[in-house]
């Protein structure tokens, strides 16, 4: 019963998010919203506002800088959750 | 725990690989600004260099060049570069991250201060993600029982 009723919340959770897709502008295409505004701009400034030849990095470390800090804390709680986890005395 | 199987094609090949896997990651981290690379895969590198340690020798061997304590204290010590980074410049006058302001310290002018704001960021990640992928490796291959784990057998 748990299993049906579970598999249920499951096909009902992945109509919704294949519904969402429907939205989506088309994969590649040059007049979706974030290649109107977002990439020319740094794709035109990068170099010059800071300096790096690599897109990538400039977008991940300037640009997006606050967003890549807390992915390391993510990295970071994924390390010392699986600390607090397995490492544990045997007698408790 | 851990049996000690000695292969001299394995550990001998692992010998030679180890030191360039390490290097390699180094020039991952360096050479991301230009290139394709950074902190995270240059850390991924580095892990694997000393899980391919662990795997060709035994797992002691590994943890007596890299002590349980260091890695602890690597782990911090990465989020706290990034970290430490932002407030820096916090501390210097202006927005967090906004690298520009570390010309003031640093021997550049504030386009060149960014680049080297990015690659201090960069060192961070790379110390984080290395010592997190050892210490999750470590933990997963002996359920959390290698040596110095617990307190109590440190």
């Amino acid at each position: 019963m748990k299993k049906v009723l579970a598999f249920i919340a499951l096909i009902i959770t992945g109509a919704l998010l294949v519904y969402g897709v429907k939205d989506f502008p088309k994969w590649a295409d040059p007049n979706q919203p974030a290649s109107l505004h977002v990439s020319p701009r740094y794709i035109e400034h990068a170099l010059d506002e800071t300096a790096v030849p690599n897109l990538v990095t400039a977008v991940l470390a300037d640009y997006r800088g606050f967003d890549t800090m807390f992915e390391t804390a993510v990295i970071f709680t994924a390390g010392m959750v699986v600390m607090m986890i397995l490492r544990r005395p045997k007698k408790w | 725990m851990v049996k000690d199987i000695e292969d001299i094609v394995i550990s001998t090949l692992s010998r030679f690989l180890i030191p360039f896997m390490q290097v390699f990651s180094l020039y991952v981290f360096a050479h991301g600004h230009s290139s394709p690379g950074g902190g995270f895969q240059g850390g991924c590198i580095m892990a694997a260099a000393f899980i391919l340690m662990v795997i060709a020798y035994d797992l002691n061997e590994a943890k007596r060049r890299f002590r349980e304590k260091a890695l602890l204290i690597f782990c911090c010590l990465g989020v706290f570069i990034y970290v430490g980074t932002g407030f820096l410049c916090l501390l210097l006058g202006s927005n967090f991250l906004d690298y520009s302001i570390l010309s003031k310290i640093l021997p550049a002018d504030p386009i060149k201060a960014r680049y080297y704001g990015m690659a201090m960021i960069e060192l961070g990640v790379q110390i984080t993600v290395m010592a997190i992928m050892l210490s999750i490796f470590l933990d997963l291959v002996t359920k959390g029982e290698h040596e110095g784990a617990l307190e109590e057998d440190v």
